[in-house]
């Protein structure tokens, strides 16, 4: 947005923002106050992120900005302008699912299934940090290099932190995690 | 929330001109501010994105062996820094422990060490009364539910504490925070930057108006490597600390030849264990009754509230066990 943009949107309240969302181009005019989250249930129908504490407590609502994992209850739609943006309806390829999603049907990864999204969301961009050689709190040692490899039930454990599950279904998000580890 | 206006700021200097603005407010992650909006504990009228500032967002070794860590740079990419990692592990380890991987993806540094304080009063969307969130309505947690407070620095008119973990490995390792304003750029020391509650508890730092923090600076510290950050808390991962020590060690032939420790969780502001720090001086890292005593000086101005008097001993046991484990990556 250019200083002009700025202004013009002050005139009347909303703002448009671009953004690749799923892979496709679209266009919203939102209220600067409207969250992320709230942008793509209400504006693009987009109901797989949910709305659970909105509050960044829970990680109910996570989605990838530019293949990050991000709460998207805690950030406005307004300053994503530009970004690719994907939710849980944009993880499969080619109608074949992601390993992580096909870890948790394996594994019986749910119960209710409300925190199901953000958890696989969240897993998923946390195996690409993993392969990145990003430590966590888990990691005895965060001198020396991690790796992919060093993922164990502990380490999943911790840096799925984030995404609560009222349910109480940790032993077998772990292991669906753990499933697609190996798989990728 | 509450409506407001977004513009995108396109270079600092006219950032901190329309920061002149008192009802316009910086956001960068906005992972605190949004929170505090949807409480109406914070009501700016504008926000300035800031997120597109120029050269704001790395983390620069420099050549004396410190580090520059840009305002705008995000939390996981400090801590996965292999840099950050090698020379300043306390720093690496306080932010991960710090939110979850989706907060940290979010959070600039130069946010995380203006987030406001956690106590639940002044997070309550009914308005309880709060010093912090309206000047001179009273504190709550003074005489109310005041477990996770402060035992040091406290006055009749906050007992609350600063909730960085990041903020406590900085001020043990003296940083320095960078800003930016109207009367151009200074350097703050990061143990002058947070103030105490006083009578004025609104005032979380030093910054004035328009104040922009463009870096934190970490200078070269022998004790850098020899560093760790311990945190307890009610639950494991991904919550706030009852009490947290960054301690930074050198040693030689198993004696201590200087020592850098602050704790989190126990006041307004990261807490220098000063009188510690000089009593550790060549002390054996196996004695262990020595250094009990010689945390023990910093504790004896503790004042603990109705609840959480067990902070005192607390705090204690996680300066010596950090103490122990930083003098072992000696």
């Amino acid at each position: 947005m250019t200083e002009n943009d700025a202004t013009q949107a002050e005139s009347n309240g909303r703002v448009q923002v671009n953004m690749i969302v799923n892979g496709s181009a679209r266009t919203l005019t939102v209220e600067p106050r409207m969250t992320l989250l709230d942008a793509l249930r209400d504006e693009l129908g987009l109901t797989g992120p949910k709305k659970s504490c909105d509050r960044g407590e829970c990680g109910a609502c996570t989605v990838h900005i530019e293949d990050r994992r991000v709460l998207s209850c805690m950030t406005l739609a307004a300053m994503h302008n530009g970004q690719r943006i994907t939710t849980i309806e944009g993880l499969e390829r080619d109608g074949q699912l992601h390993p992580v999603q096909e870890g948790f049907i394996e594994y019986d990864g749910f119960q209710c299934g409300f925190c199901t999204s953000g958890q696989i969301m969240s897993a998923v961009a946390m195996i690409e940090e993993a392969k990145a050689g990003w430590p966590s709190a888990a990691t005895t040692d965060v001198s020396q290099s991690f790796s992919v490899s060093d993922l164990s039930d502990v380490e999943i454990r911790e840096r799925l932190s984030g995404n609560l599950c009222r349910c109480a279904c940790y032993p077998n998000i772990v292991d669906a995690v753990a499933h697609a580890i190996r798989r990728s | 929330m509450h409506p407001f206006t977004l513009s995108r700021a396109i270079d600092s200097a006219s950032a901190i001109s329309a920061a002149q603005d008192p009802h316009l407010a910086f956001i960068a992650g906005g992972t605190d501010l949004i929170g505090l909006m949807k409480d109406r504990a914070a009501r700016p009228e504008r926000l300035l994105d800031i997120n597109g500032l120029p050269d704001m967002d790395h983390v620069e070794p420099t050549s004396d062996g410190g580090l520059r860590i840009g305002a705008l740079a995000r939390m996981s990419d400090v801590a996965a820094d292999v840099e950050v990692r090698r020379r300043f592990p306390v720093i690496s380890e306080s932010l991960l422990f710090a939110a979850s991987g989706q907060l940290r993806n979010m959070a600039s540094m130069g946010g995380n060490i203006v987030q406001r304080t956690r106590c639940p009063y002044f997070r309550d969307e009914d308005g309880l009364p709060c010093n912090k969130r309206q000047p001179g309505s009273g504190c709550s947690a003074r005489y109310g539910l005041n477990r996770t407070q402060a035992i040091f620095g406290w006055s009749d008119d906050c007992v609350a504490t600063h909730p960085s973990d990041v903020a406590v490995a900085f001020a043990a390792l003296d940083a320095n925070v960078l800003v930016h304003g109207t009367t151009g750029e200074r350097s703050i020391p990061f143990t002058e930057f947070h103030c105490l509650p006083g009578n004025t508890p609104e005032r979380d730092n030093v910054l004035r108006r328009g104040d922009l923090i463009v870096a934190i600076e970490v200078p070269a510290r022998i004790e850098g490597r020899a560093s760790y950050y311990l945190k307890v808390r009610d639950r494991q991962s991904y919550e706030f600390a009852l009490v947290s020590t960054a301690v930074a060690v050198a040693v030689n032939s198993g004696r201590i030849m200087s020592a850098r420790l602050a704790m989190g969780g126990v006041a307004h502001k990261p807490w220098r264990l000063t009188a510690t720090e000089g009593e550790l001086r060549g002390l054996s890292l196996s004695d262990v009754d020595a250094l009990k005593a010689a945390i023990a000086t910093s504790f004896t101005d503790a004042r603990p509230l109705a609840h959480n008097g067990f902070k005192v001993e607390l705090g204690q046991r996680v300066a010596l066990r950090a103490v122990q484990i930083a003098g072992g990556r000696a």
